[in-house]
C-alpha cells in the first residue's frame, strides 16, 4: 500500500498538480478563496491551512479573476461567496468555469433552496453554508480530483470515438448527440446545463450565458482535424473555427474547448514525463492494481455511449485514474499471461461478451506495445506477428474467433515524438481500455499501449512503433485479407486514422485470451518491464 | 493559584455566554483552530469582526433612517451583517438579524427599526462581555485546548 501511495502521489504531484506539492494529496492543494467579509476570509484561511491547503485569499472578485488569469493553473480549486460588492459570485463562478475551467465551492450564509439552485445552475460544483465546519472543508479535494476524472474520460472518450468515427461514413452531423440521449458522457461537467441542449443556438456567445456548446463526438473530431492539420504548435481558436466550418460555434466556444483540451494534454505528458523520470516499473504498480476494482468501462450498447469507472479504485491517481488502471490492466494481462485471477480483475465490470475471452487479436495489440524490442511473442499462435509486420503492409490480427466485422483499415499511422505519443498512448490505452464495445457494437480502438514508465522502456517501444509505422501505411484495401477483424495501432498524435470498423457486431472481447495468453512465452514481457 | 482561578472564572463565563445564548459551536470552531501558530486567533477574530461590522451597523443606522425605508438596501446590508455575525457565533445578533430580515421582506418599517435597536444592544453588550473575557484569557495564560461548555 505503501508503494500506491507513493505512486500515487508522485502523480498527483507531477502529473495533475503542476507545481510543487507536499507528497501526500490532498495536501498542497491550491486554495483560492474569495470573500468579501474579512473576518471569514480570515476564519477560511486559517482553517485551510489546517487541512495543510496553499491558501490564497482575494476580498474582491474582479481580484480575484485577475490572479486567476494571470497564472492560469496556479490554483486548483476556488472557494467564493455568493454576495460580494464589485461582482455577484455567480458571475465570478461562470467566468472562473469558462476561462479557467477550475471547481468553484459557493458560499452563503443563506441557504435557500433557491440561491443553492442558482449556484449548481451556474455550475459550483458544491455549494456551502455559513457557519462553515472545517470537516466541510477537509473534503473538498473531491471536486478537483473528480474534475480530473472527468476531464480525462471526456478527453480521452471524444478521442476515441472520434478515431473510431473517423474510418466510417457516418460523417453526419446530426449526431450531435443530445444530451439527454446517448452521448450522455459527453456532458459538461456542469449538467445542468443540459436543458439547453439546443446548442445551436447559442451562436452569440459572447456574453457568459450558462448554455454552454455541448462537445459530442462528432464535433470534438471536427475539432482535432482542425488542431491538426494546423499543427498543434500554430494552433489558435480562429483557425480551428475556420477549418471546423460549423456555422453555430463561436470563436470562444473554440477557444475555451481548445484551452481544456491543452490542459488535457499537457498533463497527460506531465504524468508521463514524470512517469519516465521517476522510472516507475510499470509491472510494479501493475502488481499492485491487479485487483484493483477501478475499471474503465466504455459501453457503446444501441448507440448510447457510457463511460464506467469503478471508483472503488484506490489508486486515485488524478491523471492516472483512468490511463493508469487501464494501462497496468493491460499489462496484466501481457505480464501474467498465466494468472487468470488477474485477468479476471482486469476484467471486472466489463460487459458479459467480454468474457468470452476470444482477444487473440487484442492481445497482441498489447503485446506489442508492451513488449519491446523482443517481437518474438509473435509466436501467437495464430500469426507471426513480427514477421507479418515486415511483409505485410498492415498489422492484422486474428480475430476469427469472435470478430466477425468487416475489416477495418487505416489509412496512416503516425507517430509523433516521444513525449507526446507517449502522452496519446497513455490516452489510448486508456480508450483502448475504455472503448470496449460490447456484442452491439462495432468499434474498437486499440492503442499502442507503450508505456512511458521506464525510459528504457520508451526507447524500445519507439523503436518498435517506428517500424510499426512503415509497415502500418494502410491502402484502403487493407481490409483484403480473410480476417474477419483487423486491429491495428495507431497513435493519435499528428493525424487521425481512419478506422473503417464495421458496423457489425465486434466481441469486443476480452484482451486476453487465456488461449493466446497461455501460449505467449513468459519470458517476454520480463525484460520489457522489469528494468 | 491565580491561574488556576483565572482559568475556572474564565471557564465560567464562557459557560454562561454559552448559556444565555450569546454564543454558539462557532465560537468553540474558532478556539479549536487556536493553535501555536496563532495563539489568540479568537481574540483576533472577534476584534476583526468588531472593527469590521462597525461600519455595517453605521450604514444601517444611516439606512433606517430614511424615510420611506429602503427595504432591499436593508435587507442586503442585514445579509452581509447576519454572515459575519455568524462568523464569530453570535447567536443573538444572528437571530436579531434574521427577525429584521424578515421584516424587510414583509415591509415592516417598525419592526425593523425596533429589532435593530434590539440587536445593537445586544451586539454591544456581547462586545463588552468578549473584551472582559479576552482580557482573563490573556491573564490565565494560554488554554491547553478549546473546551465544550456543558
Amino acid at each position: 500500500m505503501v508503494h500506491n501511495r507513493s505512486i500515487l502521489s508522485h502523480n498527483i504531484d507531477n502529473g495533475c498538480f503542476p507545481s510543487p506539492h507536499l507528497d501526500a494529496f490532498p495536501a498542497g492543494l491550491r486554495v483560492l478563496v474569495v470573500d468579501d467579509d474579512p473576518t471569514w476570509l480570515r476564519i477560511l484561511e486559517k482553517m485551510l491551512k489546517k487541512c495543510f491547503y496553499q491558501v490564497t485569499t482575494c476580498c474582491l472578485a474582479i481580484e480575484a479573476l485577475k490572479k486567476l488569469r494571470e497564472k492560469k493553473d496556479a490554483y486548483d480549486i476556488v472557494i467564493s461567496d455568493v454576495n460580494m460588492p464589485d461582482m455577484d459570485g455567480f458571475k465570478l463562478l461562470e467566468h472562473v468555469g469558462l476561462e479557467m475551467d477550475l471547481p468553484v465551492i459557493m458560499m452563503s450564509v443563506d441557504g435557500e433552496t433557491s440561491r443553492v439552485m442558482k449556484g449548481v445552475q451556474h455550475g459550483a460544483c458544491d455549494y456551502l453554508l455559513k457557519p462553515i465546519r472545517m470537516k466541510e472543508l477537509r473534503n473538498i479535494w473531491q471536486h478537483v480530483l473528480r474534475k480530473r476524472i472527468h476531464e480525462a474520460r471526456e478527453f480521452e472518450t471524444l478521442e476515441g470515438i472520434h478515431l473510431m468515427r473517423n474510418g466510417s461514413n457516418h460523417t453526419d452531423d446530426s449526431n450531435m448527440f443530445a444530451v439527454g440521449g446517448e452521448m450522455n458522457l459527453m456532458k459538461k461537467r456542469k449538467d445542468l446545463d443540459n436543458k439547453h441542449d439546443d446548442d445551436k443556438e447559442f451562436g452569440d456567445q459572447t456574453s457568459l450565458k450558462k448554455a454552454r456548446v455541448i462537445w459530442s463526438v462528432d464535433l470534438h473530431q471536427k475539432f482535432v482535424k482542425a488542431v491538426n492539420r494546423i499543427g498543434f504548435d500554430k494552433v489558435g481558436p480562429k483557425k480551428i473555427l475556420d477549418l471546423m466550418n460549423v456555422p453555430w460555434l463561436t470563436r470562444e466556444n473554440v477557444a475555451s474547448h481548445l484551452q481544456k483540451y491543452r490542459l488535457y494534454l499537457s498533463r497527460l505528458q506531465k504524468e508521463n514525463d514524470q512517469k519516465s523520470s521517476t522510472g516507475l516499473s510499470f509491472l510494479n504498480s501493475l502488481n499492485k492494481q491487479q485487483n484493483d476494482g477501478a475499471i474503465d468501462e466504455f459501453r457503446y450498447s444501441d448507440g448510447t455511449l457510457k463511460l464506467h469507472m469503478d471508483t472503488t479504485s484506490h489508486e486515485v491517481d488524478l491523471n492516472g485514474i483512468v490511463t493508469r488502471p487501464t494501462i497496468e490492466k493491460i499489462r496484466a494481462s501481457t505480464c501474467d499471461i498465466t494468472d487468470p485471477k488477474i485477468r479476471k480483475s482486469s476484467q471486472i465490470g466489463r460487459n458479459q461478451p467480454f468474457e468470452s475471452a476470444e482477444s487473440e487479436a487484442n492481445h497482441t495489440v498489447f503485446e506489442y506495445s508492451t513488449v519491446s524490442t523482443q517481437c518474438s511473442w509473435n509466436e501467437v499462435p495464430k500469426r507471426p506477428l513480427k514477421e507479418e509486420q515486415n511483409t505485410q503492409k498492415h498489422f492484422q490480427i486474428d480475430q476469427s474467433q469472435s470478430m466477425n466485422s468487416n475489416p477495418s483499415d487505416y489509412k496512416s499511422v503516425y507517430i509523433s515524438p516521444v513525449n507526446l505519443m507517449v502522452s496519446e498512448v497513455d490516452t489510448f490505452s486508456s480508450q483502448s481500455k475504455s472503448l470496449i464495445a460490447n456484442d452491439q457494437s462495432p468499434d474498437i480502438i486499440f492503442a499502442s499501449n507503450l508505456s512511458s514508465k521506464d525510459p528504457g522502456y520508451n526507447l524500445s517501444c519507439i523503436s518498435d512503433m517506428e517500424i510499426y509505422q512503415r509497415n502500418l501505411i494502410l491502402d484502403s484495401h487493407a481490409a483484403s485479407t480473410p480476417l474477419d477483424e483487423d486491429l491495428h495501432l495507431f497513435l493519435l498524435q499528428g493525424e487521425y486514422y481512419n478506422m473503417n470498423f464495421g458496423m457489425q457486431n465486434i466481441e469486443m472481447s476480452e484482451y486476453y485470451d487465456p488461449r493466446l495468453i497461455a501460449e505467449v512465452p513468459t519470458n517476454l514481457y520480463d525484460s520489457a518491464d522489469y528494468s | 493559584m491565580d491561574r488556576n482561578n483565572s482559568r475556572r472564572q474564565l471557564a465560567a463565563m464562557k459557560q454562561s455566554l454559552f448559556d444565555q445564548g450569546h454564543l454558539d459551536e462557532q465560537f468553540i470552531q474558532l478556539e479549536e483552530l487556536q493553535d501555536d501558530a496563532n495563539p489568540n486567533f479568537v481574540e483576533e477574530i472577534v476584534t476583526l469582526y468588531y472593527r469590521d461590522s462597525s461600519r455595517l451597523i453605521s450604514s444601517l443606522e444611516q439606512t433606517l433612517e430614511r424615510n420611506p425605508l429602503d427595504f432591499n438596501k436593508l435587507d442586503t446590508i442585514m445579509h452581509q451583517f447576519k454572515g459575519s455575525s455568524s462568523s464569530i457565533g453570535a447567536k443573538k445578533v444572528k437571530a436579531e438579524s434574521t427577525l429584521i430580515r424578515e421584516y424587510c421582506r414583509t415591509g415592516n418599517a417598525e419592526g425593523c427599526r425596533k429589532s435593530f435597536q434590539q440587536m445593537k444592544k445586544e451586539y454591544v453588550a456581547l462586545r463588552k462581555r468578549l473584551e472582559n473575557y479576552f482580557q482573563l484569557a490573556r491573564q490565565a495564560g494560554p488554554m491547553d485546548r478549546a473546551s465544550r461548555p456543558k
